[in-house]
């Protein structure tokens, strides 16, 4: 049977036919849809993890107990799954484990564009890299052949275009695998210096029988066209030079990034006039095609910034361009992702940005906030960076500063990796004020559950991390609770924790406006006779009031009635349309 | 056949996935090879958005790039402009007249661009305009524009009524298929 899935449902779908019973994640773009389709499956145990590392974790102890395991994240993710990783490379498996990373050159929804072929090389684990959503299905089920087979995690990894693109799925059968033998073995899996010496051996052992595997496997490939033009490529990038190129080149089209099949490239390399590597970001190929004392040309031509493209690859290889009609345009005014009408965040970056605070923020649709014309947001690095950044800051300006400086992060965020953050300020005597931005889902990637709402992946009822417990229990005794569309009582109660010279914590607790269990009443309009063009609504930056210049106007196809703009309007000039 | 170059583009939020997904299956029932290029996360939330549909004998890249596209469908006017130069020299542009000023315009910042149907004009033939969101109220539900215009994209390519039709019934939730194949409906004989 034929099916149009997107990458990363083939993916699951992959996962399903290799007969993975346990998958684990944090969802993140562009990986996210992989366990949403995994947890689809009745037969598979998936679970939201509250971060990465514990997820990688929980599919090590599914592995060693014996049966397969399939743990998913985008490349920052893998950052977070670092520790774990380098070592269950060291212990190897027991039943299949399979590493998704998801990769996001260009950036489309992410803080960095890091390259995570890197991490194969550091912690010698395998990488494949499918270049369709057939070649998603048909690796991920090869990953656990060659997981079993070399007794090794091994890392597919995923970008964007690939993971986030739809293309035709021809299905498979679900193999039958039964769940391995579970034997105590502390040589292999308890990782003290004495074993891990041992077992250092061991992975050089298996990366060289790897290095063998990758010249005879399947998954690497040549296809010959003309031969005056040869071009080593993988992933996306080998989709990008078929398209530019055509029969008027032969390709090495590389499945296994790490290890790379060595004879199989010198092979190549003799048969091609010019060999070019075509990849997206880092020489990660091309470096160690040099390594082999090969002559070829790579990001002395393509960029290391950004994602390829077809054009980018014919222009540079074969210096052709594409006839464009030009239409003078004038500026084109961008339109930059924005806080959704209703959003709960919006209350609190009004009274921000109204008291004028430096604000260490965090990664989730409040980043948003950074932007006009909220513009309250000073910082965002990484997943729980803004409550350790915020207790920095007051360390090293003081405790007045850290009266006028606020941490922002999300509820799915704080569960992440915010509460260490937290800990730190409590131990060490900081003051700062934290907000936790509870709206009862992980908002950004697409209304996941986590551990604060409620219900599993599988929508089933499950204990609630109560946030001010936590709080509580960490050492923070001030902890108060607050509707951020409350804007005077917000404004008020921050305003007292910013004095306070101690830790506290403000939870801004209201739904996403986009969960169907928010439900507001009729859209509003402009009273026309009221409104004085004060434009004090147009400060709360909210998509659905539009300046006309003459007057202000509510776009009635975008308002959900929130009523936000009501509470910081001074004349009731804003009311239900219709009334 | 011919490959068939598709951009939707328009603001988060519009439902241009759904089109695209649409469009995906009519590909799939036609027995053509398909890509469909999607985007999710930061670059949803009212921002700009794209998706690449590619339909033919081997599609490869996912990407339509400029001066590429056959079609391209515009949810709203101002990202007709931001995209335009995508389109091929004869290639068609169907534009949902609907106008959505993006935050800079809303803040002040910056300027909505005036006369973008003549700006677009000058330079290609084949403009076709709609006003969707029009034709989406009186079919009962605002949310229905996406498939207005898929109505409308149907009659300007060769592919046959019934598919598209079977491929919305496959796509798009039960409860607001009526609603949906009526907007369709209104789109295909506008």
């Amino acid at each position: 049977m034929k099916k149009l899935m997107l990458g990363n449902e083939a993916v699951a779908r992959g996962a399903y036919e290799a007969g993975v019973t346990v998958a684990t994640a944090y969802p993140g773009t562009p990986s996210t849809e992989i366990t949403e389709n995994i947890a689809k499956y009745d037969d598979i145990y998936s679970e939201w993890s509250p971060n990465e590392k514990v997820a990688l974790e929980v599919a090590i102890g599914a592995s060693i107990a014996g049966s397969r395991a399939i743990c998913s994240m985008k490349h920052v993710g893998l950052n977070v799954a670092a520790d774990p990783l380098f070592t269950v490379s060291y212990t190897g498996v027991n039943g299949g484990l399979v590493i998704m990373v998801a990769d996001d050159p260009g950036m489309h929804s992410s803080q960095n564009e890091q390259d995570s072929r890197f991490y194969a090389r550091a912690s010698n684990t395998p990488m494949i890299e499918p270049a369709d959503s057939q070649e998603c299905k048909d690796f991920v089920k090869e990953a656990f052949e060659i997981s079993e087979k070399f007794d090794t995690p091994v890392l597919v990894r995923l970008t964007t275009r690939i993971a986030h693109s739809q293309s035709i799925v021809e299905l498979g059968e679900k193999v039958e695998y039964s769940l391995k033998e579970y034997k105590k073995d502390f040589n292999k899996y308890v990782m003290m210096p004495a074993m891990a010496r041992k077992r250092h051996v061991e992975v050089e052992k298996r990366m060289s029988k790897l290095r063998e595997f990758s010249d005879n496997t399947s998954i690497n490939r040549i296809e010959w066209g003309n031969k005056a033009i040869g071009v080593i490529t993988s992933g996306a990038a080998y989709q990008y030079a078929k398209e530019a190129l055509g029969d008027n080149a032969s390709y090495l089209k590389i499945g296994m990034v790490y290890p790379l099949p060595e004879k199989l490239i010198r092979e190549f390399a003799k048969e091609v006039d010019k060999l070019y590597v075509v990849e997206e970001l880092e020489p990660f190929i091309e470096n160690q095609v040099r390594k082999m004392g090969i002559n070829v040309t790579g990001k002395e031509i393509f960029p290391v910034i950004g994602e390829l493209s077809a054009h980018i690859i014919r222009e540079k290889i074969l210096g052709k361009t594409t006839d464009v009609n030009k239409v003078s345009s004038g500026e084109i005014p961008g339109r930059p992702p924005v806080l959704c009408p209703g959003c709960p965040h919006r209350g609190m970056f009004y009274v921000l940005k109204k008291l004028k605070l430096t604000v260490t923020g965090d990664i989730g649709c409040y980043t948003l906030g950074a932007l006009p014309p909220t513009e309250s947001m000073d910082t965002c690095i990484c997943m729980g960076a803004s409550i350790g950044m915020a207790l920095g800051m007051e360390k090293a300006r003081g405790k007045d500063f850290s009266k006028k400086t606020v941490a922002v992060i999300g509820e799915s965020t704080f569960i992440h990796s915010g509460i260490t953050g937290l800990i730190d300020v409590v131990y060490n005597k900081g003051n700062s004020t934290v907000i936790i931005l509870d709206n009862s889902t992980t908002g950004m990637t697409g209304h996941q559950d986590n551990p604060t709402t409620g219900r599993t992946i599988k929508g089933e009822p499950t204990k609630q991390v109560d946030l001010v417990k936590l709080a509580n229990a960490v050492g923070v005794d001030r902890v108060k609770v607050v509707d951020p569309f409350n804007i005077k009582e917000f404004e008020k109660v921050l305003k007292e924790e910013l004095q306070a010279e101690e830790p506290s914590v403000i939870i801004s607790q209201r739904p996403c406006a986009l969960l169907k269990s928010v439900k507001y009443e009729g859209v509003l309009r402009i009273n026309n006779e009221k409104c004085r063009i004060c434009r004090r609504c147009m400060s709360i930056g909210c998509p659905a009031i539009v300046d006309k210049g003459e007057y202000i106007e509510i776009n009635e196809a975008l308002c959900n009635g929130c009523e936000l703009c009501t509470k910081v309007c001074n004349f009731n000039a804003i009311e239900k349309a219709g009334v | 056949m011919e490959a068939l170059n598709i951009m939707i583009v328009g603001v988060g939020g519009q439902g241009t996935l759904l089109a695209s997904r649409v469009l995906g299956n009519v590909a799939l029932k036609k027995s053509y090879d398909v890509k469909v290029s999607e985007v999710h996360g930061m670059s949803q939330r009212g921002g700009s958005v794209v998706t690449y549909v590619k339909m033919g004998e081997k599609i490869h890249s996912p990407l339509v790039e400029k001066g590429e596209a056959d079609i391209i469908l515009a949810f709203e006017l101002l990202e007709a402009l931001r995209w335009i130069e995508y389109l091929k020299k004869d290639g068609k542009i169907l534009i949902n007249t609907q106008r959505i000023d993006p935050m800079p315009v809303i803040a002040g910042k910056a300027k909505y661009p005036e006369s973008i149907l003549e700006k677009i004009g000058v330079a290609f033939e084949n403009v076709i305009t709609i006003d969707a969101l029009g034709i989406a109220k009186e079919c009962g539900n605002i949310k229905a524009v996406n498939m207005v215009l898929i109505g409308l994209m149907a009659k300007y390519t060769n592919i046959e009524k019934d598919i598209w039709i079977e491929a919305m019934k496959e796509t798009v939730p039960a409860k607001f298929l009526d609603v949906n194949l009526k907007a369709f409906e209104e789109g295909y004989s506008s």
